[in-house]
């Protein structure tokens, strides 16, 4: 390892100093790196799950919101919030659980809508606030070669999250985020 | 039997339908027709657990006594289930399944539209969630009863025997107690009064374009869900998924 790499992980004065409200921005810096278990190429925050970071009762608190009902890693991204808060130097962390509004993938950010497709998932099409599930289908883009011509094959996919494509044009199969 | 207040009793009957519904779900793991359909089927069970865990989370701190989801769903008895008598049915093959689905999805679409509207805000916030999920299930389902009624000759055949099957069960979903129509009334819960007319319109729509014939409204029997008179099976369904927490109670892994 390169003594450079070794920056960052030696705790200076800044760091070993309990972390107060005034670190609510460093703390989004830390949650942007808390990836989604399931689709490790987003964070939490990419995907539009942290809705709220706040100060209350002398602690840091997360309001997050899960994907879907179900979501099997909904308990794993509480944890791993919590330990990346301790880890950065936050005392005591609070995650909180909200499902009201209920998420939508119109929250997924640009930054992670490119980061989705840079990982092979083709990210949500359009708005889920302008356009029913039950209209017409989505024009789904091939994550690999961006051809519009693309067939589904399954509405569901690996996780709830998605549904399973293929590329008529490249032949690739591919996962896309459906859009709710 | 244990009697809960209004409320208590509806949030029950919307979580246990969900979690029984699931439940089905589960044993189709391994055997499902396709690969794409197992993953389909046990995904819409996911989603249902997650509703249902919402659902039940909210009953048990309705209740109040210290008791939780997980209690609820692995502790009661048959006789303190709530859910509609059509999810506990068999799955029978796959054609009883996607009907059984297609059946409850509609009754789901129709209940949680209604119930954002209620004044009672997490079961509104419940529903809103819920409806994301349901409405892809419903396309799902709608989609299979339209590929197996209008389909071959054999699915057809097996898609009229799963309506005689099933159909009985139905009036389930059409009847309101007098307790929630006093929830309607106080507008703790939306307006779900004319969910039964909804779900007859939706489902002779679907069934006609089916080539299925729209049996008659089913008339109420002997069992009743709400005053947990189940249908047998309900029994057995519930030994299997409640085995673990009765031999090793408060087991965790």
């Amino acid at each position: 390892m390169r003594p450079g790499n070794l920056e960052g992980l030696i705790a200076t004065d800044q760091e070993s100093a309990p972390k107060t409200d005034k670190d609510l921005p460093f703390a989004r810096q830390v949650l942007a790196d808390v990836m989604d278990p399931e689709v490790p190429a987003v964070s939490v925050v990419d995907l539009g799950i942290v809705r709220d970071i706040g100060w209350q009762d002398g602690h840091i608190r997360v309001l997050i919101t899960p994907t879907y009902s179900g979501c099997p890693a909904t308990e794993a991204i509480e944890e791993a919030i919590r330990d990346a808060l301790i880890a950065a130097g936050f005392v005591q962390a609070e995650v909180i659980q909200r499902l009201d509004p209920a998420w939508t993938t119109d929250w997924i950010t640009d930054e992670g809508r490119e980061k989705l497709r840079a990982y092979g998932i083709s990210p949500p099409s359009g708005s889920a606030s302008k356009r029913s599930l039950t209209s017409e289908p989505p024009v789904v883009l091939c994550p690999i070669c961006n051809s519009d011509h693309t067939e589904r094959v399954s509405e569901f996919g690996s996780t709830a999250c998605k549904a399973l494509y293929r590329c008529c044009d490249c032949l690739e199969p591919f996962d896309y985020f459906k859009c709710i | 039997m244990q009697k809960y207040d209004d409320l208590t009793e509806f949030v029950l009957r919307m979580g246990d339908s969900a979690l029984i519904q699931a439940q089905r779900l589960c044993e189709w793991t391994g055997k499902a027709p396709a690969l794409e359909e197992e993953l389909a089927l046990m995904n819409v069970g996911l989603d249902l657990v997650g509703q249902a865990r919402n659902w039940l989370d909210y009953a048990a701190e309705l209740i109040g006594d210290g008791t939780d989801a997980d209690a609820l769903a692995y502790r009661r008895d048959e006789r303190n289930y709530r859910n509609v008598l059509m999810v506990e049915q068999p799955n029978g093959d796959f054609a009883v399944t996607m009907l059984k689905q297609f059946l409850y999805d509609v009754w789901q679409f129709h209940m949680l539209s209604k119930l954002r509207e209620s004044k009672d805000d997490r079961v509104a916030a419940i529903a809103t969630k819920s409806l994301k999920e349901v409405t892809y299930h419903l396309r799902r389902s709608s989609d299979w009863i339209k590929r197996l009624g209008d389909g071959t000759e054999e699915s057809h055949q097996r898609m009229v025997k799963a309506i005689d099957d099933v159909w009985r069960f139905t009036y389930d979903f059409l009847q309101l107690t007098e307790q929630e129509n006093a929830l309607i009334d106080s507008q703790v819960i939306g307006d779900v009064r004319d969910v039964a007319a909804q779900w007859q319109t939706k489902v002779n729509a679907v069934f006609v374009a089916s080539t299925l014939t729209v049996p008659k409204p089913a008339e109420p029997f002997y069992l009743n869900s709400r005053e947990g008179v189940h249908s047998e099976c309900l029994g057995a369904l519930l030994a299997e998924m409640q085995y673990l927490q009765r031999a090793h109670p408060n087991a965790s892994w």
